[in-house]
């Protein structure tokens, strides 16, 4: 691909997203603004750089592909302090790890970034 | 091919949610079921200690006013119910219902279906003995570390007994643990009279409960999505799926209502809680969220299409509750100036505190509401500026006193039981529902 310019734009501009608990871990599934911004989804937000952007705070991530509704699942291991019942958290059913995840940048085509953050979420 | 179309309402999405939500379903417009889930994971132990301090206790007491109030539209429009507000004690709750039945003079007019079987506590050491490991679904660790603390037992019943139940003209289902999408699931098999295993079919109805098993986290509730355009949430309407014979569905909500129905609010619900989406197990089969496919169709409806399904898996799933020890959380404000710097320093004074009483917690978890407690690390540094900072100190042990040296010594204000749910499979659970009709007289 050749290395055409980019701009960083958080995923809070490219998509939406909410999450949920399953015993200790949390389920991000992170679903594209637009159809056509999915694939920039699929490509940038890895499981790498997920786990980077949570290190510390889980202990595990896997990725799940859902092109039939442009969105891309996580599931946040170890993520809940015990999970639900016994966490001290005030997320501990880890309903806020969508929005903390909409905290990340990509690049993306000076294009989309101007219609990304002209929609003005 | 029939046009026949069966309109289910999602009336209740967990315990405490809004209780005008079904009334309003039953009166807002024409709707075949209503169907009411009121099953959290967590929810079942509080059942059952409810339960173990009075026999009479164990399921979801507003579900019978509620009912109350209901009966005589449901008997006169013919609308039938799904729920498993029974929790641990749905014998006590279908006949709390009958008996408002009477009260109401419907004595004969209305039967009421019940779904037992699901508590497996009386039989975990039978079932121990017969080979089953109960394992902990995450940890992989046997039942038997923590057997003598199990406070409750469920294993999660698919829709068989429910559809037995309308079958046998039920027109009130009222269940202990069966599946949040089984109660969605057994009014079509029902009416369609679908083959249980005609997976494509056992997948549609399943992601179609999925979608209205949380009450309005599908019509506009809890929608980030353009959030501030959602109008109405006053007096959401509750989602409804009309179903088609062919698998095929609509996601509506009744005219007049507030919040909203469209591709965004129902995809954010698909996502909710999901783990791997090729392979959504349920007892009833394998539903694969990647084959669904979603159109706006008109305002505040979706149509929902394509999905497949596969064979059910021989195991069901068993939520196991046990006491595992004690949670206690306080919290202090500290204002401007340097409200972050404050609270940090109180949180410090308290953990020397701890320290110096010998207390061993197995866990002491500090946030700062208003600056990390959300989103952690990744909401960047404090605000010097801040208008106020709340030290909120969470701790846990495994008993009360805190693993103490000084066992009379309690870490913080009123402490509370604190129980690990653990989710286990089991081999084939054959038999273990049992349904029971009964009529009001």
């Amino acid at each position: 691909m050749p290395a055409a310019k980019t701009v960083p734009l958080q995923l809070r501009y490219l998509a939406h997203a909410r999450s949920g608990d399953k015993g200790n871990s949390a389920n991000v599934g992170l679903i594209a603004l637009e159809p056509e911004w999915y694939d920039l989804l699929r490509r940038q937000v890895t499981v790498a750089r997920v786990r980077r952007h949570f290190r510390g705070m889980v202990s595990g991530v896997d990725r799940y592909e859902l092109p039939n509704l442009s969105a891309l699942n996580f599931l946040l291991h170890g993520a809940l302090d015990g999970g639900g019942t016994i966490s001290l958290k005030t997320d501990a059913q880890g309903k806020v790890y969508s929005t903390a995840l909409l905290r990340m940048e990509i690049a993306v085509p000076p294009a989309v970034a101007r219609a990304a953050r002209k929609a003005g979420r | 091919m029939s046009a026949r179309v069966i309109r289910i309402a999602g009336g209740q999405g967990f315990w405490g949610d809004w209780l005008e939500a079904p009334v309003r379903q039953v009166e807002g417009g024409p709707i075949d079921y209503l169907m009411m889930d009121y099953l959290a994971e967590v929810t079942m132990s509080i059942l059952q200690k409810q339960k173990s301090r009075n026999p009479e206790a164990g399921y979801a007491r507003d579900f019978v006013p509620l009912m109350g109030r209901i009966l005589p539209a449901l008997v006169s429009k013919g609308i039938r119910v799904t729920s498993n507000a029974g929790g641990v004690n749905p014998r006590g709750c279908a006949e709390a219902v009958l008996a408002v039945a009477r009260g109401q003079g419907l004595a004969g007019k209305l039967k009421v279906g019940l779904v037992s079987g699901d508590d497996l506590l009386p039989r975990i050491d039978e079932l121990l003995a017969a080979g089953h490991a109960l394992k902990d679904m995450e940890t992989g660790r046997p039942l038997s570390d923590i057997r003598s603390r199990v406070l409750s037992a469920n294993a999660y019943l698919g829709m068989a007994p429910m559809v037995e139940a309308l079958d046998r003209g039920a027109q009130v289902v009222i269940t202990g643990r069966v599946t949040d999408t089984g109660l969605t699931l057994a009014p079509m098999f029902h009416e369609f009279g679908w083959s249980p295993d005609d997976w494509d079919k056992v997948a549609a109805g399943t992601v179609a409960g999925h979608i209205i098993e949380c009450g309005a986290q599908s019509s506009g509730g809890n929608l980030l999505k353009n959030w501030r355009s959602v109008k109405g949430l006053a007096n959401p309407g509750f989602p409804i799926v009309e179903a088609s014979e062919d698998g095929s569905f609509v996601v509506t909500k009744h005219p007049g209502t507030g919040g909203v129905v469209s591709v965004a609010s129902v995809t954010e619900q698909l996502v909710y809680e999901m783990g791997n989406p090729h392979e959504y197990i349920t007892p009833d089969g394998v539903a694969d969220f990647t084959t669904i496919q979603l159109r706006q169709s008109g305002k505040d409806r979706v149509r929902v299409t394509g999905i497949r399904g596969a064979p059910r898996t021989p195991m069901l799933k068993v939520s196991i509750a046990y006491a595992y020890g004690f949670k206690a959380v306080g919290t202090l404000v500290y204002s401007w100036p340097d409200a972050y710097d404050k609270a940090r320093a109180a949180d410090r004074i308290l953990r020397q505190r701890l320290k110096d009483l010998g207390l061993g917690f197995e866990q002491v978890l500090t946030e700062f509401v208003g600056v990390d407690a959300t989103h952690g690390r990744l909401a960047g540094p404090a605000d010097p500026e801040a208008p106020e900072v709340q030290l909120r100190v969470g701790v846990r042990a495994t008993d009360r006193g805190g693993g103490a040296l000084h066992p009379g010594n309690r870490a913080a204000g009123a402490d509370r039981s604190a129980e690990r749910h653990r989710l286990c499979r089991r081999a084939a659970a054959g038999g273990g529902s049992r349904r029971l009709l009964a009529r009001a007289h």
